[in-house]
C-alpha cells in the first residue's frame, strides 16, 4: 500500500523551548484510519497542522503523497492541501458566509481544483446531503447548533473528494447523541469513499466505533464490521511523544498507566445504544 | 543584556514584513475586488457619520476659540483663513485618521483576531487562500482609498462648522468667511492634506491586521489585540504627523 503521510523524526518547538512534538515518526498507508489519542496539550492538533503544512517542523521531515512538504513554499503547498480535507477543532466555518458559500469555498479557491460553474451547486448540495443538512444552504453558521456546524465543516472538508482527511476532535464539546451522529458520518465517509484518515480525539469510544463498525448503505445504519474488521491503527501521544502505535487489541493489553486512562472497555448496554 | 529589546524589534520586523507582503500583493493575482468593495463600504461609508460629527464640532470650536483670539488684534475677519489652514493641513487628516483608527483598527483587529483564535485563518490556508491576500491587502487598499476621501469630507464639514460660529457668534458675513477660507489654501496645503491620510491609512489598516493576526489566547487575546491596535495606530498617526509636518514646513520655507 502506498504511503500517504509520513513523519520522520519530526520535532516542533514553540518560542524556543516548548516542545509540541518530539521526534515523531510514523507512516500512514492508503486506506488506513489512524486514531490519535492523547491528553489536552499532548500535541495532537499540532501534529495535524504539521501534516497539513500549516505549521513547519523545527527539525525532521514530513512527506505527504510522497512529496517532501517540510520546506515547501506556501504556493506549492496549496496544491498538496487541495488533496487533503480537514475538519478543525471548532469547525472554523467562516462567519461572514452562508453554509453554501462555506462549503463552496474550497471548490472556488483551490487552484488545483477546476470545476465548472454549473457543477458547483450540485457538488455543494451533494456534500450537504451527505451530512443531512441540505436544508441549511442559505443559513449562516451562527444560526446553527454546534453539532450542525461540525457537520457543515465535514461537508466542506469532503466536498473536494480528498484522498486524505484530518479530523481534529470531531466530537469535542458535543452531547453523546450528536457525537455519535458525527462519528457515524465519519464512518460513512470512510466506507463510501475508501478514504484515508487521521482522527484526533480524547474519547476512546470514538476510536472504538471507527475500528469496529461499518456503515450499511442499505439500512443507513452502523453495524459491526465483522471478523475482517477495519484498517484502524491507534496512536497515543504524551507530551509531544508517540508512546503507542498499534491495534485496538494491543492498546487494550497495554499496562502503561497513561495509555490505560484512554482505554475504556465499552459496556454491552452502551454499545447496543450506539448502534441505534 | 539587551534581551529586553528583542521582542519589540522582532515585532517591528514582523510588522514591516506584513506591510511589505500586503503592498506586494496589490499587484499579484488573485485580486479580491469584492472584498475591497465590502471593506470600502465598511471602513469608508460606515465612518461618514462619525466624520461628519467630529468634523463639524471641531471646526466650530476652532472658529470659536480663534475668533476670540483674533479679536484681540482686531482680525476676527481672518477666522475663516485660520480655520481652513489648520483643518486642511493638520486637524482634518489627524482627526479623521484617529477616528477611523478608533473605529476600524479595532474592528479589523477584533475581526481578524476572532478568526485567528477560532482557526478560521488556518482554515483559509487549508482551503486554498492566502490570508494576507484575502484579508490584509483588501483592507489596506480600501483604507488607502477611503481615508483621503473621508478627510476631504471632514475638512469641508469643519469649515461649515466654523462658518456657523463665525456667522452666529461673531456676525461675520458669509461671503467674507468663505472667501478667506478659499483663498487661504495653497496647493501645498491640499497636497499634504491628502498625502497624510493616505499614509495614515497604512497605520490604521496594517496595525489592525497585525494585532489581529497575532492574537492568541481566546476571547481575552482578541480584546487585548483590539486595545493594542487602537493605541498603536493612534500613536503612530501622531508621530508620523510630526515628521510629515516637518517635511512640508521645511519645503515651504525653502
Amino acid at each position: 500500500m502506498p504511503s500517504l503521510l509520513r513523519f520522520e523524526n519530526v520535532c516542533v518547538t514553540f518560542e524556543g523551548t516548548v516542545k509540541a512534538l518530539d521526534r515523531m515518526s510514523f507512516d500512514v498507508q492508503q486506506g488506513q484510519t489512524r486514531v490519535l489519542l492523547g491528553a489536552a496539550g499532548s500535541g495532537k492538533s499540532v501534529l495535524l497542522k504539521v501534516a497539513m503544512g500549516l505549521v513547519r517542523p523545527t527539525s525532521g521531515r514530513v512527506f505527504v503523497f510522497d512529496q517532501d512538504i517540510t520546506n515547501m513554499p506556501e504556493k506549492q503547498l496549496f496544491d498538496v492541501r487541495s488533496r487533503i480535507g480537514m475538519l478543525f477543532q471548532e469547525s472554523a466555518l467562516f462567519d461572514s458566509m452562508t453554509v453554501a458559500q462555506n462549503v463552496a469555498y474550497p471548490l472556488l479557491n483551490q487552484k488545483a481544483i477546476s470545476i465548472k460553474r454549473e457543477e458547483m451547486e450540485p457538488a455543494v448540495r451533494n456534500s450537504l446531503r451527505f451530512v443531512e443538512l441540505e436544508h441549511t444552504l442559505e443559513r449562516y453558521p451562527s444560526e446553527l447548533s454546534g453539532g450542525m456546524r461540525r457537520r457543515v465543516a465535514i461537508a466542506r472538508a469532503i466536498v473536494t473528494k480528498p484522498q486524505l482527511l484530518y479530523y481534529d476532535s470531531p466530537t469535542a464539546g458535543l452531547d453523546p447523541i450528536t457525537a455519535h451522529t458525527i462519528m457515524a458520518l465519519l464512518i460513512k465517509e470512510r466506507d463510501a469513499d475508501k478514504s484515508t484518515s487521521l482522527i484526533v480525539t480524547h474519547r476512546y469510544q470514538d476510536g472504538n466505533l471507527i475500528a469496529n463498525f461499518r456503515y450499511n448503505p442499505e439500512t443507513g445504519r452502523l453495524e459491526p464490521a465483522g471478523p475482517e474488521g477495519t484498517s484502524t491503527v491507534y496512536m497515543v501521544l504524551k507530551d509531544g511523544k508517540l508512546v503507542f502505535e498499534g491495534s485496538q487489541e494491543e492498546l487494550e493489553l497495554t499496562t502503561d498507566s497513561y495509555i490505560d486512562k484512554f482505554v475504556r472497555r465499552p459496556e454491552p448496554a452502551e454499545q447496543g445504544g450506539r448502534e441505534e | 543584556m539587551l534581551d529586553f529589546l528583542k521582542s519589540p524589534i522582532a515585532a517591528i520586523q514582523e510588522f514591516f514584513e506584513l506591510a511589505w507582503q500586503a503592498v506586494r500583493n496589490i499587484g499579484r493575482k488573485p485580486h479580491y475586488l469584492d472584498d475591497i468593495l465590502i471593506q470600502m463600504d465598511s471602513i469608508g461609508v460606515g465612518s461618514i457619520p462619525i466624520v461628519l460629527l467630529t468634523g463639524f464640532f471641531s471646526g466650530a470650536v476652532m472658529a470659536l476659540q480663534m475668533g476670540r483670539a483674533l479679536a484681540q488684534y482686531g482680525q476676527t475677519g481672518q477666522t475663516g483663513k485660520v480655520v481652513s489652514i489648520i483643518l486642511v493641513r493638520e486637524l482634518g487628516p489627524v482627526l479623521t485618521s484617529v477616528m477611523v483608527a478608533g473605529r476600524n483598527s479595532s474592528g479589523i483587529a477584533s475581526e481578524l483576531g476572532s478568526m485567528k483564535v477560532t482557526e478560521q485563518i488556518d482554515a483559509m490556508r487549508a482551503l486554498g487562500t492566502d490570508p494576507l491576500k484575502k484579508l490584509v491587502t483588501p483592507r489596506l487598499v480600501a483604507t488607502a482609498i477611503m481615508l483621503p476621501c473621508l478627510t476631504v469630507i471632514d475638512d469641508f464639514v469643519g469649515m461649515v462648522g466654523g462658518w456657523v460660529i463665525a456667522k452666529l457668534v461673531y456676525g461675520l458675513p458669509s461671503l467674507q468667511y468663505w472667501t478667506f477660507t478659499w483663498r487661504a489654501l495653497e496647493w501645498n496645503d491640499v497636497g499634504q492634506g491628502l498625502l497624510k491620510p493616505f499614509l495614515y491609512a497604512f497605520a490604521v489598516s496594517l496595525v489592525g491586521c497585525y494585532y489581529g493576526l497575532k492574537a492568541s489566547g481566546g476571547t481575552q487575546g482578541v480584546g487585548r489585540a483590539t486595545t493594542q491596535a487602537v493605541v498603536a495606530a493612534s500613536v503612530i498617526i501622531f508621530v508620523l504627523n510630526l515628521f510629515i509636518g516637518k517635511i512640508f514646513v521645511s519645503q515651504s520655507a525653502s
